[in-house]
């Protein structure tokens, strides 16, 4: 969770070092790196980037093309890695199609590159049971990801039942934010 | 109808101050009203040292604890007897004391008491008049019928706990004609987010006392279960970011590693024979029960079902396995019976039936039960099919059984914590271990250590 909110803000930040030169890339990763050139021109993060900022630093739209705005989305939807379930279900809704393309796509192109689900459960039920619920829940991504043409070879499966809530107030809303498969990279 | 009881035992963590502190405590909820009145006097030290603890407070609590027994509190006693002789039959009938146990603590050598007791039946003291004449063969003999139990031993000081639950053990068998399990231990897992190794394996007495860790895991640990001898547990640990099933010796601390299959390597449960485990596996792609023999590690399967197999539980006779599957629609009990691998389904009550285990005496079923959403400790009679939610508290999950039937510990929530409680198998008492910090769950209760 902590990751995901770094790479958020890398997101956020480095187009504005990028567009005022300060050169300072060799502190970004290379994923984050990517992530910054193909989301640069994107208007909604630099945007946000410049609300933030002290100073306002105005810059001319380039036209996108259509793949661009496609790498753009994708990048955006990658950094959600999180897809829920309903009560006692493994069954992946189809609202997630977009962000799971987002992450086939991207391990489609990166070949060598692996990531591993998730599978978590609320705390209803009994640790074991929601141990095969979670699984459930892991091997349904992963199949998801298999139908869109990632490798089986790139994807591997946890789960961890209800032993790692991320909310722990046991409440309607608490137990639909553990109800959870976590794509990890 | 039902009287709630919030007596928080504060004597209880006195005692422990002067070995070691004990994280959970004992909170009564309910049922302390059912229970039979009985004394435990408070026993004279003819010495002049400093006795470790109070033996009398430790087996008034144990009995307590069983949710059996009400001892009267020292300033309702009538008198402080010290041995049969000094007791007043009549005085302890009249403010309706079933059983009397008194005894004395005496000097023995450098570091040791020696330590008597007596447990006195009041009523047929009353009848008898302390001594009755009986025929052994052929001659009339004077004895004390009234005297259930007396012994005497010479302890060490480091031994006055375990003998306190001794004693607690004999009068209860006397008393009730079940075996005492008060010299039991239970295993669980605390968890507290936040620190460096938030997931924690631990040993203590049945009562919280002697807590001890185990493992100390960054990530999560599930799952004890105890080996028929009480000297190792299993269970699953995430440490390698995947589900493992490792053997630990609590005495040694020896680990080892059982299973690392990949997919899930669950819900290890130890046969009665000691010989082997039953676990859930799911290699050959969703989960599904295994034996694996631990001398040669010859590996058999259970179950074949495209459904959710798991929670394996052994019968106390090792011929049949309870497990939860969800080949039906939702989640109920069955059993597989080890030499005909033939399935039976065992419940049918409410939404969904999880965690099923067999009482010793093979009577019962006990179970988590989801009804209208709620998850209950619930019991099913075998023979009758008569079905008893036996809990109120909320989110109920791993029962386990005392190996003497008599109560079950289970993981529960209070607050917005998770703690445990005990449940007596007739449903009547009603007690929680409140953590002194913390998340506590997947109790296991030992086999009889003695």
């Amino acid at each position: 969770m902590q990751f995901s909110k770094i790479k958020k803000g890398l997101l956020i930040a480095i187009p504005a070092l990028a567009l005022t030169a300060c050169g300072s890339s060799s502190v970004v990763n290379d994923e984050s790196a990517a992530a910054a050139t193909n989301s640069a021109t994107s208007a909604e993060t630099s945007g946000a980037a410049q609300n933030a900022a002290a100073v306002e630093v105005a810059t001319v739209e380039k036209a996108q093309t259509v793949e661009e705005m496609q790498q753009a989305k994708f990048e955006a939807l990658r950094q959600e890695q999180t897809v829920y379930f309903d009560f006692d279900k493994s069954k992946v809704d189809a609202k997630y199609l977009e962000l799971l393309q987002a992450h086939a796509d991207y391990l489609i192109k990166n070949p060598n590159q692996t990531v591993m689900v998730e599978g978590h459960c609320d705390e209803r039920g009994t640790p074991e049971y929601n141990i095969a619920l979670g699984e459930r829940r892991a091997k349904a991504v992963a199949q998801y990801l298999q139908n869109l043409g990632v490798m089986q070879s790139q994807i591997s499966t946890v789960s961890y039942g209800e032993e790692k809530p991320v909310d722990l107030s046991r409440t309607q809303d608490g137990f639909a934010k553990n109800r959870r498969a976590v794509l990890v990279y | 109808m039902i009287r709630k009881f919030t007596l928080l035992l504060a004597l209880v963590s006195l005692f422990f101050s002067s070995t070691s502190r004990s994280a959970l405590e004992i909170v009564i909820t309910e049922g302390i009203d059912s229970a039979r009145p009985i004394a435990i006097v408070p026993f004279k030290y003819e010495g002049t040292r400093v006795l470790p603890l109070n033996i009398a407070e430790i087996v008034a609590a144990d009995l307590m604890r069983s949710g059996k027994f009400k001892p009267l509190k020292v300033e309702e006693m009538p008198q402080l007897p010290n041995s049969d002789d000094e007791v007043d039959y009549a005085s302890w009938a009249s403010v309706g004391a079933e059983a009397v146990l008194v005894g004395t603590i005496k000097d023995h050598s450098v570091d040791r008491f020696l330590v008597s007791f007596e447990l006195i039946d009041v009523l047929r003291g009353q009848i008898t008049g302390g001594t009755v004449q009986v025929l052994v063969e052929g001659k009339l003999v004077e004895t004390k019928d009234h005297i259930l139990d007396n012994r005497q031993v010479v302890i060490g000081e480091s031994q006055f706990r375990r003998y306190a639950h001794r004693i607690s053990d004999l009068a209860y068998e006397k008393l009730t004609g079940e075996r005492g399990a008060f010299l039991t231990k239970i295993a669980y897992v605390t968890i507290n987010h936040g620190e460096e190794y938030p997931y924690k394996l631990i040993v203590a007495d049945y009562d919280g006392a002697n807590e001890q860790v185990l493992l100390r895991s960054r990530e999560p640990l599930m799952s004890p279960s105890w080996s028929p001898d009480g000297t190792k547990l299993s269970y699953v640990t995430f440490e390698n970011s995947r589900s493992q099933i490792y053997v630990q010796d609590i005495y040694t601390g020896t680990r080892q590693l059982l299973t690392s299959y990949e997919g899930i390597n669950g819900a290890p449960q130890w046969s009665p024979d000691g010989k082997k485990l039953a676990l859930v596996l799911s290699k050959d792609g969703n989960p599904e029960l295994y034996v694996l023999e631990l001398t040669n590690k010859t590996l058999t399967r259970l179950t074949r079902h495209r459904a959710i197999d798991t929670e394996p539980s052994w019968s106390p006779d090792g011929k049949f396995i309870v497990f939860s599957s969800e080949r039906g629609g939702n989640a109920q009990l069955y059993s597989v019976n080890l030499d005909t691998k033939r399935i039976k389904r065992l419940t049918f009550d409410g939404e969904m039936n999880l965690g099923g285990s067999i009482t010793p005496d093979n009577n019962h079923l006990i179970m988590v039960n989801r009804t209208q959403g709620k998850y209950h400790i619930a019991k099913k009679e075998l023979e009758s099919g008569n079905f008893q939610i036996l809990t109120k508290t909320r989110l109920d999950e791993s029962p386990s059984i005392a190996p003497n039937g008599s109560m079950i510990i289970y993981s529960t929530m209070h607050g917005s914590g998770q703690v445990l409680a005990l449940v007596s198998i007739d449903g009547r008492f009603k007690a929680r271990l409140p953590a002194a910090k913390g998340q506590v769950k997947s109790p296991a209760w030992s086999p009889f250590l003695n």
